[in-house]
């Protein structure tokens, strides 16, 4: 492979792409496949063949984005969810929206793309979702695909790759926001001859699936970004933890990894060169902690999940004491971009601490429910309401939660605030993986701060007693307050312990499991003293939390 | 690869615990690992994959084999979720407990099934019909609240609806 069969790719697809008199595309994600779109895209197939149509091309693609909508069609256009897109379609309305092909359009089942959910959105990481067929190697290479890898290998030294990764400003996308070109270059100068680059792809956070999306809809993407890392560093082998509760995106990975690997993209002398790069599927069992990075290796290594402390840092003893560079999915995809387009280019997006876009799951009490990708910097507002759509059933907003159970909950008054990194820090909340879950009036933020706290509770690895133990008592004394049961001393007491777990765990799940409880004592206090019973009704002895339950 | 690839030399295999054909894919897997111990996590996902569940003498075989103590070998099969050592019924139910599903009432989901055939998230109903478990996010909350009903995703459920569903498949 170089870049001459790279072009010829691009040709013969643009070609078959000239002769056909319409392409109809069904996203097949698997927000949208449980909606039924298997059906649709097999009646649509049928259809075609019935018709006996060469020339209308009927494709499965990735996420278009509005998965409440779904099952998604698109008809035509190159960009899908500009033109004409149609919703909730069912196997039924297959035969009809076929017909509708060379006539007008099927007004009943329209979707309308000029809203703000489609135009307000800028797309690096899910450009080509929704576009190519995720399972077709050929169509990521005619979007432009391993042009960046390929020019990387043979004409950019590893100095020059790194460089534009720093340049670029990425911050990792997976919640720490710790500068991409930083972590790079400590690989980079790791003296070590074998040296790791781990894809990240366990997505934990209750509502979050950006990662999910991506890797279902564009797995080269990631795929090339983990080459490209490979070079920078001086990586040869690679693995990507993925969680088994994704088998659709574990089965598009692994056939992303064989075509690539024919085509000599991955593998041993990738496009020609003397740099090799393998990567291995490795499947997650279940556990949140180990998206913790120590935690991950441990799992890869086919330990229990648990995370050691830091430092060492896994940039000098990683997986198997060797050097490893750790970067979420998000963050790897950003990657041929940055190399493609240039660091400066990337940098120009966004804001000045918090370059590029960022992929935002939306979800919960809102009316576009989906996957959204926007500047940096855009005010909270503007997601929820405008992109969002607001809350349905005419009722009010209440707070938005990012960052899931290591985030927080932000009330009405930060709308206006810009979504950076920093700004969601000082406000109490992280920017996290990038799960949005928008609550209305009728949610309570102590259950809220509960649930959280439950999941942590049954999440925590066990290691450290802070997070084994704290997290069951901040459960017990959050279940008591939610009961109504409580005194103002408890209240006390749940702040003073949220201090301890958060300033004495091991890892980052201990540490930020008190966010939640925190976030909401800060904006919602009132619903918290609302529940308090007077000091004169406490129980005669305090209450211990046991922890058989 | 390096380090990985370390235990490689082979023992001698000991024999599975009976002459089922599916303990065939199982050493299938061990060997592609070369029978290393850092397999152990996907050769659990494959016995599971094809027993439905981790019985004692898997787990015994899988330590056998990988040269591994038992005490690992159980305390990784018991530290993940997603394994289990008890066998499911003949279907199972998972319901999302994501934050979105929470939201839009995951609970009464539970509680609905709970009303209706006595099982908590957990546990099996008697004849072992139907088996319901939870899952933390299964990252289709577009559609909450959502279940996984025998492997389908089924979303935006009223409680009523999941009743009928289950019911059909039951």
């Amino acid at each position: 492979m170089n870049l001459e069969d790279l072009s010829d790719i691009t040709e013969e697809v643009a070609e078959a792409a000239k002769s056909r008199r319409h392409c109809v595309r069904v996203c097949m994600a698997a927000s949208c496949q449980s909606c039924g779109s298997g059906e649709v895209l097999e009646g649509l197939q049928a259809q075609a063949k019935q018709n006996a149509d060469d020339d209308v091309c009927i494709k499965p693609v990735g996420c278009m984005g509005l998965c409440s909508a779904g099952p998604l069609v698109s008809v035509d256009s190159d960009q899908p969810a500009t033109e004409l897109l149609y919703q909730d379609v069912t196997a039924d309305d297959t035969e009809e929206l076929y017909r509708s092909l060379d006539d007008d359009p099927l007004e009943r089942l329209r979707c309308r793309t000029d809203v703000p959910f489609f135009s307000r959105q800028q797309k690096i990481v899910l450009r080509n979702s929704g576009i190519i067929d995720p399972e077709q190697i050929d169509d990521y290479i005619a979007a432009g695909g391993y042009r960046s890898l390929m020019r990387a290998v043979t004409e950019m030294t590893r100095e020059d790759v790194l460089r534009e990764v720093k340049e670029s400003g990425l911050r990792g996308r997976g919640g720490g926001g710790y500068p991409a070109g930083l972590k790079w270059a400590t690989v980079a100068m790791a003296p070590e001859p074998h040296k790791y680059v781990i894809c990240n792809a366990d997505e934990g956070d209750p509502g979050a699936f950006m990662d999910r999306a991506v890797l279902e809809s564009d797995p080269h993407r990631v795929l090339e970004g983990m080459a490209l890392a490979g070079y920078a560093v001086g990586a040869e082998h690679a693995y990507i933890y993925i969680r088994a509760e994704y088998p659709l995106a574990v089965e598009r990975l692994k056939t992303a990894i064989k075509q690539a690997t024919k085509k000599g993209l991955l593998g041993r002398r990738i496009c020609e060169t003397a740099h090799s790069f393998e990567v291995e599927v490795r499947l997650g069992a279940g556990a949140f902690v180990c998206g913790e990075e120590t935690a991950l290796m441990a799992s890869i290594e086919g330990q229990r999940g648990q995370p050691r402390p830091r430092p060492p840092y896994p940039a000098e003893e990683g997986l198997w004491k060797c050097p490893t560079l750790i970067n979420n999915v998000e963050t790897l995809a950003n990657i041929p971009a940055i190399v493609g387009k240039g660091g400066a280019w990337f940098k120009s997006i966004g804001t000045e601490r918090s370059t590029g876009t960022k992929v935002f799951a939306l979800a919960g009490r809102i009316a576009n429910s989906g996957l959204i990708e926007v500047p940096m910097g855009i005010p909270l507002g503007e997601i929820v309401n405008e992109i969002g759509g607001g809350i349905p059933d005419g009722r009010r907003f209440k707070a938005v939660q990012t960052g899931g159970p290591s985030g927080g909950c932000l009330p009405e008054q930060y709308l206006d605030m810009p979504v950076e990194y920093d700004t969601l820090r000082s406000a109490g909340s992280i920017m996290g993986s990038g799960g949005m879950i928008v609550m209305d009036e009728t949610s309570s933020m102590v259950d809220v701060a509960r649930y959280f706290m439950e999941f942590c509770m049954d999440e925590s690895c066990g290691k450290c007693v802070p997070c084994r133990a704290g997290t069951v008592q901040l459960y017990g004394l959050l279940d008591k307050i939610a009961d109504g049961e409580a005194t103002p001393s408890d209240l006390e007491l749940l702040e003073e312990l949220c201090d301890v777990v958060q300033a004495t765990s091991l890892c980052g799940l201990g540490q930020t499991a008190p966010n939640p409880v925190l976030s909401t004592l800060r904006y919602f206090r009132h619903e918290y003293e609302e529940k308090l019973r007077p000091e004169s009704e406490r129980m005669p002895r305090m209450q211990i939390v046991t922890l058989d339950d | 690869m390096l380090m990985e690839r370390q235990n490689t030399e082979r023992r001698a295999a000991p024999t599975p615990p009976d002459d089922d054909k599916r303990w065939k894919i199982v050493n299938v897997t061990m060997r592609r690992n070369g029978y290393s111990g850092h397999a152990l996590i996907e050769t659990l996902h494959k016995v599971q994959d094809c027993f439905g569940y981790l019985e004692d003498r898997s787990l015994r075989y899988v330590a056998m084999s990988l040269g591994l103590p038992l005490s690992k070998v159980y305390g990784v099969a018991t530290f993940y979720h997603l394994f289990t050592l008890k066998p499911q019924g003949k279907h199972t139910c998972v319901i999302c407990t994501g934050t979105a599903c929470y939201i839009k009432g995951s609970r009464e989901l539970s509680t609905a099934i709970e009303d209706r055939y006595s099982v908590k998230p957990g546990q099996t109903t008697k004849g072992n019909e139907l088996s319901v478990l939870s899952a933390r996010c299964i990252g289709s909350c577009g559609l909450a609240p959502t279940v996984v009903l025998d492997g389908k995703v089924l979303g935006q459920l009223t409680a009523a609806e999941l009743i009928d569903e289950i019911e059909e498949v039951v």
